[in-house]
């Protein structure tokens, strides 16, 4: 403000720019730090189960915790199993809706269609979940045949539809950031706008899509009451195509429901921040992926 | 520019007092609260023991507070054994028991000098449900072992429709868990070493539980009796194969005729006395309203 107005006294300008940039740089620093408070904490209560459990155990099939049974394997397996369904099932749907959105609608539907989108992404995750409990897990059991309707795939189904708005949303900007010139060089060549879409607008955005789909997947695999409410819950591993219509246990479920009755201190309680843990690396890891395929793209000098 | 930098500098530091003056005025209102507090006399009950009652005498404790504020009743778990240790050593008015004293704690309190007093405060019954289509009406404790361990896996095989069993339970830190597998699935062995099939689905509501069992022909669940809606199909249990198979009910239960139920106790050292005696007199009558509603069965008649 004072920038732009060399009648203002210099030394008091410089004070309060000074003060206002201090304070945002405390705020800003402050976010970092309690990202690393928190994640100190985690390791705090988290990493004592690797000590008294042993790593064998930690990682066997069977979680009974009551019973001082810890393993943990179940659990993640559940968890990528449910996550990267609800990716198979959203990239598809979400690049789709984005293609529609960007190149095809015309501007009134997309006016109407882009709110609607951001409504999906506004839905609490507990209507989702008792929409899926009620609806969706009785479908599953009568289309697919499955003994119960509380399964992987409902999970999945439900996650999809909560990584959708991020997916669709972020693949949409992606599209928007192809130079104007890639359509109109193609449609003068003689290709037709399906050929344009295709061939030359998708493949361009395709790093800005493998962004959306990480960020999805980041969302679904933390997501925790609506997988809760229709996976079922139970700790099977997961190890043939079947499992797809069985039920699962996931990570974020088990903190979920155990953490409440669980007495501090003692190797379960310990054993859920280790879970924590283990969901926090595979979460960071997932987001580091995503960040490296923009940095790559942004590199190249290309298009997001 | 200058005036509205000053205003602003002057917002900032009306927030700063506004702050202050927030902080000022609740300490200075839990100092007036400290000072009239002395004022009344407070009588403070202890009420430590089971973790199946804890729940139900946090509600009664927090029930009967609020009609009546010059009573503190702070209630612990534990388990039974450690409240009637904490009453034989004479550090709670009040022992809340999921199961009737041991000669041998009964001995060791006399020793002590205190007669043990028992009263029953409410009735705990577990309901074996399935959906109504199933046309299974009754089940021994055998069979429901079988079935919970997951050796019996369709129900052919004790009597029912060609479908497989789908198998649900409430999550492992509820006492009824505990309580049905000691009771169920270890037949009552104590040394039994039987676990819940790892295919159990562990729901985190008794609302879960009612949902899918009202729309899965093939599922089967317990809860507390308290928590069965008129939409789920109540099964008898038999202790043998040859019967009789009876329904759980406020009667059955206290005649003893349904094998999985059991009264809840609440021990005092003595015949109570003073603010003690009022609060058992008020759960045991009034206090009785709100049995049902943490999911046990209230006293019919009401009384020791």
């Amino acid at each position: 403000m004072s920038g732009i107005n060399p009648a203002a006294p210099r030394r008091r300008s410089r004070f309060s720019e000074l003060a206002l940039e201090t304070l945002i740089r405390i705020l800003g620093f402050s976010t970092i730090g309690f990202v690393g408070l928190i994640f100190l904490f985690l390791l705090r209560e988290g990493l004592p189960v690797f000590f008294e459990v042993p790593p064998g155990s930690l990682f066997s099939a069977r979680w009974y915790p009551t019973f001082g049974i810890f393993g943990t394997l179940p659990l993640i397996l559940g968890s990528l199993l449910v996550t990267f369904l609800s990716i198979i099932i959203a990239l598809p749907l979400g690049v789709a809706t984005a293609v529609f959105v960007r190149e095809v609608a015309p501007r009134w539907t997309r006016e109407i269609l882009k709110p609607i989108i951001e409504v999906l992404a506004g839905i609490p995750s507990v209507v989702l979940g008792f929409f899926g409990m009620t609806i969706v897990a009785p479908l599953v059991r009568e289309i697919l045949g499955a003994p119960t309707g509380l399964t992987a795939f409902s999970g999945a189904f439900l996650l999809a539809y909560m990584a959708l708005p991020t997916i669709i949303s972020v693949a949409e900007d992606a599209l928007d950031a192809v130079p104007r010139g890639y359509r109109d060089a193609s449609l003068a060549m003689g290709a037709t706008k399906w050929q344009t879409i295709w061939r030359v607008v998708v493949p361009a955005a395709r790093s800005g899509i493998l962004t959306a789909v990480m960020l999805g997947m980041g969302r679904a695999i933390g997501e925790t009451m609506a997988v809760m409410m229709v996976t079922g819950n139970a700790g099977v591993l997961p190890t043939s195509l079947e499992a797809i219509i069985r039920p699962v246990r996931t990570m974020t479920a088990t903190i979920a429901a155990e953490m409440g009755e669980v007495a501090r201190g003692s190797t379960h309680y310990h054993a859920l921040f280790g879970i924590g843990i283990i969901l926090f690396v595979v979460t960071f890891l997932i987001n580091l992926t995503a960040a490296s395929a923009i940095f790559r793209a942004r590199r190249k000098g290309g298009l997001r | 520019m200058i005036p509205g930098r000053l205003y602003r500098w002057a917002a900032l530091a009306c927030l700063a007092a506004g702050l202050a003056a927030g902080c000022a005025g609740r300490t200075s209102g839990g100092t007036n609260q400290g000072a009239e507090a002395p004022a009344k006399a407070i009588a403070s009950i202890q009420d430590i023991g089971s973790d199946t009652l804890v729940n139900l005498a946090l509600a009664w404790a927090e029930h009967y507070m609020s009609d009546h504020p010059e009573v503190r009743i702070s209630v612990t778990g534990g388990g039974s054994g450690t409240g009637i240790a904490a009453l034989i050593n004479g550090t709670t008015q009040i022992a809340n028991a999921s199961r009737e004293m041991s000669v041998e704690e009964l001995a060791e309190a006399r020793k002590n000098g205190i007669e043990p007093v028992r009263f029953t405060v409410a009735l705990d019954a577990i309901a074996v449900v399935a959906n109504p289509a199933n046309p299974i009406t009754g089940l021994t404790l055998q069979q429901l072992s079988g079935l919970y361990t997951g050796v019996i896996t369709r129900w052919t095989e004790v009597g029912g429709a060609n479908r497989p069993v789908v198998l649900l339970s409430r999550e492992s830190n509820s006492g009824t868990y505990v309580y049905f597998l000691e009771q169920v699935i270890r037949l009552g062995d104590p040394k039994g070493k039987a676990l819940f099939s790892p295919e159990t689905l562990l729901m985190p509501s008794s609302q879960g539980i009612s949902s899918e069992i009202q729309q899965n022909p093939n599922a089967i669940g317990y809860d507390g009796l308290g928590y069965v809606t008129p939409e789920v199909k109540t099964i008898a249990v038999a202790r043998t194969a040859a019967g009789p198979f009876v329904t759980p009910s406020a009667r059955t239960v206290l005649d003893k005729s349904y094998p999985i139920a059991r009264p809840l106790f609440m021990y005092t050292a003595g015949e109570p006395k003073g603010a003690v005696k009022a609060y058992l007199d008020w759960v045991m009558g009034d206090g009785q309203k709100i049995v049902k509603d943490i999911g046990f069965v209230p006293l019919a008649g009401g009384g020791k």
